[in-house]
């Protein structure tokens, strides 16, 4: 049994099995979230009732809250490919890992502008530079600074280690994030809503959080997979398995 | 594992400890400069200096709001359960300013009164739609905000 899992482990290092990986699961993953997304979305806009204070203004949670926890989330699965990356120089981890980036600056950049078009009327200012808010920010530039590093080198290889290292240095700003609204005093709430045990929120607002977490992470995987693959065709263009992957004509 | 791998591995961890080393030493001597606001206890605790412009946060006193029906002028008291400060504002507020809701303000003390250039809300992270904030009030136990600070420090400014 831990041999078969070992042995797919290591089928996964092989680009054209990869590839063939990537291709299969890629559709189900993107249905998979569409399915959720307008499940999640119609119970978040249409179902769920207004909230005692803000009415219809906190709808906005459901995209924020999710992004940002996808924002952290996909900054972790990064991390774990870098370390396997730089452990065990495994090619398409190195491409997992550099095509991760983009997605998590896009969850990350999503949560920043929800945030601020919902902290405009109800905190009253878009933008303040509290110990959440600055961090999240920071989290933005790490992932520009990781996708910057790796476009700047020729040999992509090298390029994908040095920028691993450059993600395990970030790593650092995950628990800050996450811990800055308990170790210091900020405008962003605390956190309060959770599934297990004691909530903030009512239980009859959190099905719409679930459906959206699962859509965030579905569409974080599907945009991976996808990215990685159309990585892996750019760099072995010009090789024998991806030009017959791909017909003659390329 | 081969050797190499091991060495790689080992070198993977000691980037990522000294890296959170280094950040927790910087933070924890940044601690105070990191505070985006401070609490009326602080205030009392320490003497600031009438120029110094700061964040002051808490909750608004129930029944303290009065307003100048001529002007944007408001006036109001914020309190972390051990003392409380008179505020004063001339301006728009948030949506989410009511008394007993969590605020903070940035402005100067003068003479014992703040004065706020700029209030901001705090939203204390519950969400319950009206039914349920209604049977909550009905049955006597309405939604307390809760005090906008660190769970750290909560226990000692009560």
């Amino acid at each position: 049994m831990w041999q078969t899992i070992k042995v797919g482990f290591h089928k996964l290092g092989s680009p054209p099995i990869f590839y063939r990986v990537c291709q299969v699961l890629s559709p189900w993953l993107w249905a998979g979230f569409a399915v959720s997304l307008v499940i999640g979305l119609y119970y978040a806009l249409y179902v769920v009732p207004p909230d005692y204070q803000q009415s219809d203004s906190f709808r906005i949670l459901y995209i924020h809250v999710p992004s940002a926890w996808q924002a952290m989330a996909g900054y972790l699965v990064m991390s774990i490919l870098a370390v396997i990356a730089l452990v065990w120089r495994i090619r398409t981890t190195e491409i997992m890992a550099m095509s991760a980036a983009p997605i998590g600056a896009a969850f990350t950049l999503i949560c920043l502008a929800t945030g601020s078009i919902w902290g405009r009327p109800m905190w009253g200012t878009f933008w303040a530079w509290d110990a959440r808010l600055t961090s999240m920010l920071i989290l933005l530039f790490i992932y520009l600074g990781i996708m910057g590093l790796y476009a700047a080198f020729e040999d992509k290889r090298k390029g994908a280690r040095v920028a691993c290292i450059l993600i395990l240095v970030g790593l650092v700003n995950i628990p800050i994030i996450h811990f800055s609204v308990e170790w210091w005093t900020t405008l962003h709430q605390g956190r309060g809503i959770s599934f297990v045990g004691e909530s903030t929120m009512d239980a009859s607002m959190k099905p719409p959080l679930i459906w959206m977490i699962v859509a965030t992470k579905l569409l974080f995987t599907a945009a991976l997979l996808d990215r990685s693959r159309n990585e892996l065709i750019e760099q072995d263009r010009r090789k024998g398995w991806i030009r017959q992957k791909l017909g003659a004509s390329v | 594992m081969t050797p190499t791998r091991k060495k790689r591995l080992t070198i993977v961890g000691i980037v990522v400890l000294s890296v959170g080393a280094a950040a927790a030493v910087a933070l924890s001597a940044l601690q105070d400069n990191l505070m985006f606001f401070v609490s009326p206890s602080d205030l009392y605790a320490q003497t600031v200096p009438d120029e110094r412009h700061l964040r002051l946060g808490g909750l608004v006193v129930e029944g303290s709001v009065s307003r100048d029906p001529q002007s944007l002028e408001v006036s109001f008291a914020v309190t972390d359960g051990a003392h409380s400060i008179p505020v004063t504002y001339v301006g728009l507020l948030p949506t989410l300013f009511r008394e007993g809701q969590g605020v903070i303000a940035h402005g100067r003390v003068d003479n014992g009164v703040f004065h706020a250039r700029e209030v901001l809300a705090r939203h204390d992270e519950t969400y319950m739609p009206n039914e349920v904030a209604k049977a909550l009030e009905a049955a006597g136990t309405p939604h307390q905000v809760t005090m906008p600070t660190t769970r750290g420090n909560a226990s000692n400014d009560y």
